[in-house]
């Protein structure tokens, strides 16, 4: 056992004074607006009764001008941060993607032209569509039917818990879990995965699932689609539930079976949630990059345009071309999120 | 497109044959959802068994055979927390890290949130609205790109044209936690206020103004009424906020780097899938460390992260 508490003190340091801080600056920031404008309405009040008669209330504009120095120390900090550590770092990237891999010369819109001339680029493109189609389609399908198969079921809870848990785990956790279902071992050893297990015992030859391009793809889609599913069935299960009861029975009354319910009134009361979840999916894909980094570290034709950023941008120094794919993940972010914005949009006009 | 009334009658299950039929579905119905359920449990289930196997089994036999010839064994969790070798996973030293790298980015963006939401809710001052929308619209900027810049505000400070703005921070060891915090916290905040700012904005308007007619000031009703009222919020964006910073690789990859000073659990277990894959006895065990503390505060807060996951997304 190599293990000595010892070592890690100065973590733990570390950790104490993470902590201070921020006692000091939370507690500071609430102290100090708490005191000084004490101070001051007291001085002012001071002030007042000398010159002008008791009762007179305090001018509007005054009280207004006391209101945005309040709001300035509450919403010091966090934009500040996001100033600091989002907005101004995003614009660099806009402006590094312009540059060449050590941001010496300008190189106008080569690194975009770049992604399209390199076939292994656009491999790495076709590989994020194909994500961000399957992904947000079968996770959102497996959620949904399984929110109303366990709908008013018994141990309803219990069988959303299951669903629900990988949720908690994260993806290189999962990126595990996977790899392990896919483990390979030669035709003559007995097989340790169990999908290989199940391909044999069905008369196949034990496969490198995850060596064999364009299937691996699909294989770590898998992974995704596992995790995403449980969000997909919690938020879509509110939503069924939040559609009133009277128009169920209405509908039962007037003779719909099953079938039709689901397609005339649960799918389209759910609506406006099939859209947030589909959306949250979609871009949480796009961006996906762990379980990729973990399971096949981008070989075998599996790169993503998350990883390949990574990969340029902090493997082989190529900050231009690491910056441009960033730039390319924020375009195809943007038709997402004006798709959700308007469609919710026309829901409520409705 | 117009739906037009199906004629009661045609399916309804007052014949006998439609009451079969109804038996029918909800039967199918419980056997699909038990094939779902165990489809998604079995993996981690699997993983679970595993990695209390003895090495020499996992590496030859699946996991399925362990119920015809059952050995348990913790060697496997001693070997990988606190095994000697580097080759191990010496996990311990990493667990400790995912603590405090966690611990700080989860309260700074919450409690700067918090203060954020009140003052966006119920603060008047010129555009509020304004830097509300701003930092709405925050969130659709993936963190990739804040990433390259970020990183060399870290290293090298900031400069225009040879002109030191702000010197680089120089950290090194565990003074890189300091990043990991920072990093951490910008990237949560735009959801943060979002999320917060749902909540604290639908608190009853008498209530806020009789407080301020008896001249209690904005810290004092922050303080006072505000955050205990919405505690149940916090606690959703909270956990939300610790699975996120615990399970997070790409932040702590690039910040935190790889060592065993600063460098969280995910971080080292990517690490070992990639150039230990076949060390199945460590990835399971592994694994689990990683996963157990995260579905613990999972199991035991869901009903707070399910609902902060209905107001964050349904809302929206």
């Amino acid at each position: 056992m190599n293990f000595d508490f010892a070592d890690e003190a100065p973590k733990l340091a570390m950790l104490l004074y993470g902590v201070v801080a921020f006692v000091v600056v939370v507690g500071g920031l609430l102290l100090l607006l708490d005191v000084v404008p004490t101070r001051l309405a007291r001085r002012r009040q001071a002030r007042l009764a000398a010159t002008v008669p008791a009762g007179t209330p305090l001018g509007p504009g005054r009280r207004r001008s006391r209101e945005g120095l309040f709001a300035l120390f509450f919403l010091l900090p966090t934009v500040l941060m996001l100033g600091v550590g989002l907005v101004i770092p995003a614009i660099r990237t806009l402006v590094l993607s312009l540059k060449n891999g050590d941001s010496t010369q300008w190189v106008g819109l080569r690194n975009y032209g770049w992604m399209v001339d390199r076939p292994e680029i656009v491999d790495i493109l076709r590989n994020t569509a194909l994500w961000v189609l399957l992904v947000p389609l079968l996770a959102t399908s497996v959620g949904l039917i399984y929110a109303v198969l366990v709908d008013r079921a018994r141990l309803e809870a219990l069988a959303k818990s299951l669903i629900f848990l990988p949720m908690a785990i994260s993806f290189v956790g999962a990126g595990i879990i996977w790899k392990f279902v896919y483990a390979f071992r030669p035709a003559e050893a007995d097989q340790i995965g169990l999908l290989n297990q199940i391909w044999v015992w069905l008369g196949g030859e034990p496969q490198q699932w995850l060596a064999n391009p364009p299937l691996n793809t699909l294989l770590l889609i898998v992974v995704m689609i596992w995790i995403q599913a449980g969000f997909a069935m919690v938020v879509l299960s509110a939503a069924i539930k939040a559609i009133p009861t009277d128009m169920i029975e209405a509908a039962r009354l007037d003779g719909v079976n099953a079938w039709q319910q689901f397609w005339r009134i649960t799918l389209p009361g759910i609506r406006p949630a099939l859209v947030v979840v589909v959306v949250t999916i979609s871009i949480a894909t796009l961006k996906l990059f762990d379980i990729v980094r973990t399971m096949t570290n981008g070989n075998f034709d599996t790169n993503v345009i998350a990883t390949e950023m990574y990969n340029q941008a902090f493997r082989y120094g190529q900050t231009g071309q690491g910056s441009a794919l960033a730039v390319v993940l924020f375009i195809l972010v943007i038709p997402i999120v004006i798709y959700q914005v308007r469609s919710l949009r026309r829901q409520r006009e409705v | 497109m117009t739906t037009t009334p199906t004629r009661a009658g045609t399916d309804a299950p007052a014949t006998i044959a439609g009451r079969v039929r109804r038996r029918l579905n909800t039967r199918w119905a419980t056997a699909a959802s038990i094939v779902i359920a165990i489809v998604w449990t079995i993996p981690t289930f699997g993983l679970l068994i595993s990695s209390f196997r003895p090495e020499d089994q996992i590496k030859t036999t699946g996991w399925w055979t362990f119920f015809a010839d059952p050995q348990l064994t913790l060697e496997n969790y001693e070997q990988v927390l606190f095994g000697r070798s580097s080759s191990t996973g010496q996990l311990a030293s990493y667990f400790l890290n995912s603590i405090v790298i966690t611990l700080p980015s989860v309260l700074f963006p919450l409690a700067f949130a918090a203060l954020a939401a009140y003052a966006l809710a119920w603060i008047n001052f010129r555009g509020r609205d304004w830097i509300y929308i701003g930092i709405f619209a925050l969130q659709i900027v993936p963190l990739q790109m804040a990433l390259v810049p970020l990183l060399s505000f870290f290293s090298q400070g900031v400069g225009i044209g040879g002109i030191d703005l702000l010197p680089a921070w120089n950290l090194d060891d565990e003074q890189r936690f300091i990043q990991v915090w920072f990093a951490h916290t910008c990237f949560a905040l735009p959801l943060g206020v979002f999320l917060l700012h749902n909540f604290v904005s639908q608190l009853p308007r008498d209530l806020m103004e009789a407080a301020r007619v008896d001249g209690a000031t904005h810290p004092k009703i922050f303080r006072t009424i505000v955050l205990p009222l919405i505690t149940p919020a916090l606690a959703a964006y909270g956990i939300f906020q610790f699975l996120w910073v615990w399970n997070d690789l790409l932040v702590a990859l690039i910040f935190a780097g790889g060592g065993d000073e600063t460098a969280p659990l995910t971080v080292r277990l990517a690490e070992l899938a990639g150039t230990r894959g076949n060390e199945w006895q460590r990835l399971t065990s592994g694994a689990f460390v990683a996963i157990v503390v995260p579905l613990l505060v999972f199991l035991s807060l869901q009903r707070y992260f399910v609902r902060g996951l209905l107001a964050g997304s349904v809302k929206g």
